[in-house]
């Protein structure tokens, strides 16, 4: 039992929330299972206390960390047993016969991964794991220092090659790309194995506490947008959609709840004179829409392209909380890309077609704050009235080129409000090329925008009428 | 058995389950069964077309209850979900009771002669227990949600004239979910979460030799395999498994016994709904580079 609340703790540490009830569901489920079945405990805990899909790896790898050790116990006798049926399985196949040596591991696993045999591939992975990640006790290292020792020893490549010949029943092409699929999963399945067997044993080791702490990751909406992995950023994709939704129907209610404004007098006076002048009905003033106008100067050059893509994602799915969206990509030059987004369009084709068919590049393609601005002061100064709120994003790495900082100052001059979004950390603005700072002296606001999070929580900011900031006068 | 512990052990639960023609894996059974243990609903989410509203069916087939489906929608209420009172059934008892004391007519109209019993209601007052199929809740608004969380959490139903109409049986609940908005987390609290992905490659192939009939294996376990490398590309709607039984009943139906590429090319669009995934599959398939 406390065990399972050292387990809950671990969850939250992540950021995983976990109500009290939930983790008394967990300890209710508990009792209804077979304690020594590691895929029930499992399912069990996994029900009750993880309610949504992307906190499944977080949940994942806290396992692991956490109820790795229900397996034989190191040193007993079934351990030994276990050990003796590896080696045999590995030897005997190989011709060799008791001590195996790597050629002979490396054979067995070929063998195993060609039949598709569980068994035989578990035997392998631990004594991969044995003879050669090298573990040694008390070293903090994580578990992908000795998956790399493990793995650099097996030659995976050539092990992948053979594979596919094996695989493949014919000639053809096609055969050959279908056999390359599967050898590519089973490999893939083995790595998993080796992973999951020296997290095993760093656990037996240090105690789940440290491990886990070694072992933790953050979750998708923390996930760090510009040097995300492509893996991460296919989880942040999968988010926006739901996220979205979540906070347009938040910020409906709450706009519809403040649709009553101030009192009317001149027409509760008048109504009231039917009553004999006391004022039964009151009258209200309808409050003026709220909904601003939303202009994005989106930085999209390489460096910051996947953050300018993910905020123009979130802005674009909740329009229909602004009045009117219009969308700006620069590079060293600014093109309008609205029409881009147009309904049911494909994000990532969108994106695509913005690199090939608007004009953001002028010279040669690295990132002119400066340039953007003037040409966007020339040619698109209509877009902006008192009514709108421009939302820059970037980083403000000008390449030393000039910032230009009185052509952005013009826009927020006339401008409801200017917002810069910047994904880098507060404490590399204004180092090397970035001139954040003068930028910022005429922006309303700066934000550090590094994650979902972050990002969701300033859109519904700039959509909820509360916050508007007031103009400032000159 | 006792009628209240339906199962013995997630094992049967799969057994059970499998006589019905739902394939469940390891993890289904044991939620389905510990939900049928701690009479908590199962909130099953996941992609479109990997048989979570099938679970529900079978379900009920497996415990011999008939199943209550309520189907959600943008704009169910609860004259929908709940209850509602036969208006018209009152009007006319008014009109043939005339004269007599408010008092007395008003006791009269609000009973159960007069009340429309709507899904929810329904699972709750039947008299044997059944199987309560939530279906796509995420469709509800977050406001309509709240309207659930009696019914889930203590199995009753307050009507203001009625007083609360606590459920004779347990009913079994299901709620099926498609991820397009985040639940609220009181709804969440109070069922047993179970996400249902894109089955594993030996799971599909026996799916579709459960499900099509004179289906080889071997043509079951390429189509498996097939599937499993489309849903690894970067396609904007991946193949559910309805739709990869639907592309093994087209191969049968045309004969084909060991797709190439040819073949599989003519008939991706079965697999996939979108011209732009049915082209990047095609030319994926076609380069055999990594």
């Amino acid at each position: 039992m406390e065990f399972l609340t050292r387990f809950v703790d671990e969850l939250r540490q992540v950021g995983i929330p976990v109500s009290m009830v939930e983790a008394i569901d967990a300890a209710q489920a508990l009792e209804h299972v077979d304690v020594a079945s590691r895929s029930m405990v499992k399912t069990a805990l996994g029900a009750t206390l993880v309610k949504s899909a992307r906190n499944l790896p977080a949940f994942e790898t806290a396992f692991e960390a956490y109820f790795s050790l229900l397996g034989p116990t190191p040193g007993s006798a079934e351990a030994a047993e276990r050990l003796r049926s590896d080696l045999a399985a590995i030897g005997e196949g190989a011709g060799v016969g008791g001590a195996a040596d790597l050629d002979a591991l490396v054979e067995a696993l070929f063998r195993a991964l060609r039949d598709g045999d569980q068994g035989l591939a578990g035997a392998v992975s631990r004594q991969a794991v044995s003879r050669l990640a090298g573990i040694e006790p008390g070293r903090p290292v994580g578990g992908a220092y000795y998956l790399y020792r493990v793995l650099r020893s097996i030659d995976l490549a050539a092990l992948e090659e053979r594979l596919v010949g094996e695989l493949a029943p014919g000639p053809g092409e096609f055969e050959h790309r279908l056999a390359q699929d599967e050898a590519q999963r089973r490999i893939e399945e083995f790595r998993e194995a080796v992973r999951a067997e020296i997290h095993r044993r760093l656990v037996a080791d240090r105690g789940p506490e440290a491990v886990a702490r070694t072992m933790r990751r953050p979750l998708v909406e923390d996930l760090d947008l510009v040097s995300a992995t492509r893996d991460d950023l296919a989880a942040i994709e999968a988010l926006v959609h739901p996220l979205t939704r979540k906070l347009a129907t938040r910020l409906a209610r709450r706009r519809r709840l403040g649709r009553i404004g101030r009192l009317d007098v001149r027409r509760t006076v008048r109504r009231s004179l039917s009553t004999g002048g006391v004022p039964v009905d009151p009258r209200f003033r309808r409050p003026r829409s709220g909904r601003p106008d939303i202009v994005i100067l989106a930085d999209i050059s390489g460096s910051v392209a996947t953050f300018a893509r993910f905020t123009m994602q979130v802005v674009f799915a909740m329009s229909a909380q602004f009045r009117r969206v219009r969308s700006f990509a620069f590079i060293d030059t600014i093109d309008e890309v609205t029409d881009f987004f147009g309904a049911g369009a494909d994000f990532a084709e969108a994106m695509r077609r913005i690199g090939s068919e608007a004009g953001v590049v002028w010279l040669d393609g690295h990132s002119d704050y400066g340039n953007a601005f003037l040409t966007f002061r020339e040619r698109f100064a209509e877009s902006i009235s008192p009514k709108t709120t421009v939302i820059v994003t970037g980083d403000a790495r000008t390449n030393y080129h000039s910032p230009n900082v009185a052509a952005l100052g013009d826009i927020a001059a006339g401008a409801r409000a200017l917002y810069w979004l910047n994904p880098e950390a507060r404490r590399y603005w204004d180092t090397g090329d970035s001139v954040m700072g003068a930028y910022a002296a005429v922006c309303d606001e700066v934000h550090e925008v590094r994650n979902l999070r972050q990002l969701a929580g300033f859109v519904e900011q700039v959509a909820l009428p509360v916050s508007r900031p007031v103009r400032r006068l000159g | 058995m006792p009628p209240h512990l339906p199962f013995s052990d997630p094992a049967a639960v799969a057994s059970a389950l499998a006589g019905e023609g739902y394939l469940a894996d390891d993890r289904i059974a044991q939620v389905v069964f510990l939900s049928a243990r701690l009479d908590k609903p199962v909130l099953a989410e996941g992609p479109a077309g990997v048989g979570k509203t099938e679970l529900a069916k079978a379900v009920a087939a497996a415990l011999g209850r008939p199943l209550v489906r309520l189907q959600c929608y943008e704009g169910l209420d609860e004259s929908k979900a709940l209850y509602e009172w036969n208006y018209r059934k009152q009007l006319l008892r008014l009109q043939a009771d005339q004269g007599r004391e408010w008092a007395e007519v008003e006791a009269d109209i609000f009973t159960e002669d007069f009340l429309l019993t709507r899904p929810l209601l329904e699972a709750i007052r039947s008299p044997e227990p059944v199987v309560l199929l939530i279906d796509e809740v995420d469709r509800l608004e977050v406001e309509t949600e709240a309207l659930l969380l009696e019914v889930l959490s203590d199995f009753q139903v307050s009507i203001p004239e009625l007083g609360t109409i606590r459920a004779a049986t347990t009913p079994f609940v299901v709620l099926t979910s498609n991820n397009t908005r985040e639940l609220s987390e009181a709804l969440k609290r109070r069922c047993l979460f179970l996400h249902i992905g894109y089955p594993s490659i030996e799971r599909e192939r026996d799916i579709l030799l459960a499900r099509v009939p004179g289906l080889q294996p071997a043509l079951a376990d390429r189509v498996a395999r097939l599937v499993a490398t489309i849903r690894g590309k970067a396609v904007r709607k991946p193949p559910s498994v309805s739709e990869s039984i639907d592309w093994v009943r087209t191969l049968v139906a045309l004969g084909i016994g060991d797709p190439d590429r040819a073949s599989v090319e003519q008939t991706l669009h079965v697999l996939l709904k979108h011209q732009s995934d049915i082209d990047r599959v095609a030319r994926e398939l076609a380069s055999s580079g990594g």
